[in-house]
């Protein structure tokens, strides 16, 4: 069976573009890139957030309220659902003085089996190395 | 004979980048190599019909239509579009627009992405 991992690795901030929102919704459409695919063909995701990319998963999103759209947090949530590998650089969190805490680590309410990871960013440089394309947003 | 794949997230006018992008493909082209171009977000503009020349901004509608000719693929983010108020019926002959998975798609067969970011 072929599978190609992917790395979407994010690091722009939340809300000012739509670049990290973009990197969201591509990483999500994984779960149905097989119609596109042969029968033993698949994607498997990861999705890293470093630098400033990281405040994109503070949790207790407003954007429903102040811009009227959908939240990151919402796809950040949707991601865990879906399975897909969520990791959250470790130094750059402390770098903004965050602790997990403050992070949206998992989408229990929505009854997903994962959690959001907080890992050294050798951690994610790993899973870039070992990823057949990385997608820098 | 490789194949290339080229997602392209940054705006047709007041960037420099999906001229790049452009220059980029019908080298790769020319060397013989197949070409998937996505183009997501701002990007999707380059494969809006209708694109008027001015002097002080660069135009690619008629580079890029060549190039379609030639065999390259383009294809822009259905949704993306849509939010920008540009419908099915403006794109360009021989252009397509898929959903996300497409792009990943392409990259799943692709021996190099080059992936391009937004603003």
């Amino acid at each position: 069976m072929a599978i190609k991992k992917i790395a979407f690795v994010v690091d722009k901030l939340p809300y000012k573009t739509e670049t990290s929102r973009l990197a969201l919704t591509h990483a999500i459409s994984s779960q149905t890139v097989e119609i596109h695919l042969e029968e033993d063909e698949n994607i498997t995701p990861v999705l890293a957030f470093v630098g400033e990319g990281v405040l994109n998963c503070i949790k207790d999103h407003k954007a429903s309220d102040v811009y009227g759209i959908t939240s990151l947090e919402s796809h950040i949530k949707n991601a865990l659902l879906t399975d897909i590998k969520v990791l959250i650089c470790e130094e750059d969190v402390k770098r903004f003085g965050l602790t997990a805490d403050s992070l949206i680590m998992d989408a229990e309410e929505l009854g997903a089996d994962i959690t959001s990871e907080l890992v050294p960013f050798d951690t994610i440089m790993e899973e870039m190395n070992t990823a057949d394309h990385i997608l820098y947003f | 004979m490789s194949k290339l794949t080229i997602g392209c997230f940054s705006s047709l006018v007041g960037s420099m980048t999906t001229d790049f992008v452009v220059k980029l493909a019908e080298a790769a082209r020319k060397k013989g190599h197949d070409v998937d171009i996505w183009l997501s977000g701002n990007g999707t503009m380059l494969s809006k019909k209708g694109q008027r020349s001015f002097k002080d901004y660069s135009s690619l509608e008629k580079t890029i239509k060549e190039l379609v000719a030639g065999g390259i693929n383009v294809t822009a983010c259905e949704a993306c579009a849509e939010a920008r108020g540009y419908h099915k019926e403006d794109l360009i002959d021989g252009f397509g627009r898929k959903s996300m998975d497409w792009y990943l798609a392409s990259c799943f067969s692709a021996d190099r992405v080059l992936h391009i970011g937004g603003e």
